[in-house]
């Protein structure tokens, strides 16, 4: 059975109320089109699990300002002016977790482990709102914060072949390879045209395709 | 020569603690005019936290590469034996002990080495992104900050007020008047800068400083 299927089939994997992590830094490594998709289908009540809001037309900021989201967990938000509003106006739960924790907590989530314990954040908000608990071992303290898994990943990748083994390009990979493995469903929207099974070396690939559900042919 | 801006001091004394091959990584403002004043045998490898070692300069008009951004969104270029890589690995270099320092300015740092630095009471919603993983996983934390604020109240104080970036974590406060280390006895006044005597530091500083015995003039 062929991964590659319209963004129409992508998204109807999606149901309202999902917790979805999405690629990107910036939006750069997050897949426009499904976002753009979704959008059109009136996804709402999403959890979104991201680094960053993107921009009011960039990645993740549109669902933001379509009020698809019920709740994000991200690292900063600082180019979307909509977000505090959201947040005051109790439309939209917000955790802000630190980039590496969040990083550690997602791989947590799709490598089997019980959590993350880190010294970042020890003393700030982010133990002072209960995101991260202190614990006592090895003689000292850490915080412990438990793994996030999704319903569905989506994100961009350059390069994939049929298998849906998958290559990034430049500083498109960031959060999209832990995420790969830490959603029951991944769909990756990909930029080149999608390879044969054997035209991509394996020691080139970046994510095992093992792990991709369905490939989105990005047009142009 | 032209005398040297306030930013520019601080930047140029900041350059003279880094050593070749060193990998550090730079946040906005004051810590990215480091580079510029490296001695000509130095070369280190700037770290962006969304997957580069490497970073360069913003790429020229027509050469940007969209998948290629820095951690401030800039289309950058990427340094001959550089790499790229994902968020896991990124955050593995940050908090493994691998990033020789991280340089970054602040609202508020004090004498135990707490540094406030992402959010403003009040202010505007942005979020930590990875500055919290910087101060606690950098082996060395340099803050570089202007002495006082624009209304002459002092940056440098007993105990930060706004929330904290990291607790316990700054090792250097580089200002345009002074070179003041975090020591367990609290703030150790090492240099003035040149023009600059140790009553005016003592007088804008809003904490106790102990005056090392061998106070020197900052040899910018």
């Amino acid at each position: 059975m062929s991964k590659i299927i319209s963004l129409k089939d992508a998204v109807s994997v999606i149901n309202d109320g999902d917790s979805i992590l999405v690629g990107g830094f910036y939006a750069v490594g997050t897949p426009d089109d499904i976002i753009d998709e979704m959008i059109k289908h009136g996804k709402k009540d999403l959890t979104v699990v991201t680094n960053d809001s993107g921009t009011p037309t960039e990645g993740v900021g549109k669902l933001l300002y379509a009020k698809a989201i019920k709740k994000m967990i991200m690292s900063f938000t600082s180019l979307t002016p909509i977000t505090p509003e959201l947040v005051a106006n109790g439309e939209m739960e917000l955790e802000l977790n630190p980039q590496g924790t969040l990083i550690e907590r997602i791989r947590a989530g799709g490598f089997g482990l019980e959590g993350v314990l880190t010294l970042t954040g020890m003393g700030t908000m982010v133990e002072e709102n209960g995101y991260g608990q202190r614990v006592h071992l090895n003689g000292h303290d850490m915080l412990y914060h438990t793994p996030i898994r999704g319903n569905v990943t989506i994100l961009e990748a350059y390069e994939a072949d049929e298998m849906g083994n998958l290559i990034f390009r430049r500083t498109q990979r960031n959060f999209s390879e832990a995420m790969c493995f830490a959603s029951d469903i991944v769909i990756a929207s990909v930029v080149k045209p999608i390879k044969k099974i054997g035209e991509i070396d394996p020691d080139d690939v970046m994510v095992p395709g093992i792990l991709i559900d369905y490939l989105v042919q990005q047009e142009g | 020569m032209s005398r040297l801006s306030s930013k520019e001091l601080i930047a140029k004394r900041i350059a003279m603690e880094f050593k070749d091959g060193q990998l550090v990584n730079l946040g906005v403002g004051i810590p990215t005019l480091v580079p510029k004043y490296l001695p000509e045998n130095v070369e280190v490898w700037l770290e962006a936290e969304n997957g580069i070692i490497g970073a360069g300069p913003p790429a020229e008009e027509g050469e940007e590469d969209v998948f290629c951004v820095d951690a401030s969104k800039v289309f950058c270029t990427i340094k001959t034996g550089g790499c790229t890589f994902d968020s896991m690995t990124s955050f593995g270099l940050i908090r493994g002990g691998h990033l020789e320092y991280t340089v970054l300015g602040a609202f508020q740092v004090d004498k135990y080495g707490n540094i406030a630095n992402w959010s403003v009471p009040g202010g505007r919603l942005a979020g930590m992104g990875g500055a919290m993983d910087l101060v606690t996983g950098a082996k060395k934390v340099i803050v570089a900050t202007e002495h006082c604020t624009k209304d002459g109240s002092p940056k440098i104080m007993d105990k930060c007020t706004f929330p904290l970036t990291g607790a316990g974590v700054v090792k250097y406060i580089v200002t345009e008047l002074a070179f003041i280390e975090v020591t367990d006895k609290g703030l150790l006044l090492r240099e003035v800068a040149p023009g600059v005597t140790k009553e005016e530091v003592i007088e804008k500083t809003g904490a106790d400083m102990i005056i090392a015995d061998d106070l020197k003039v900052m040899p910018v």
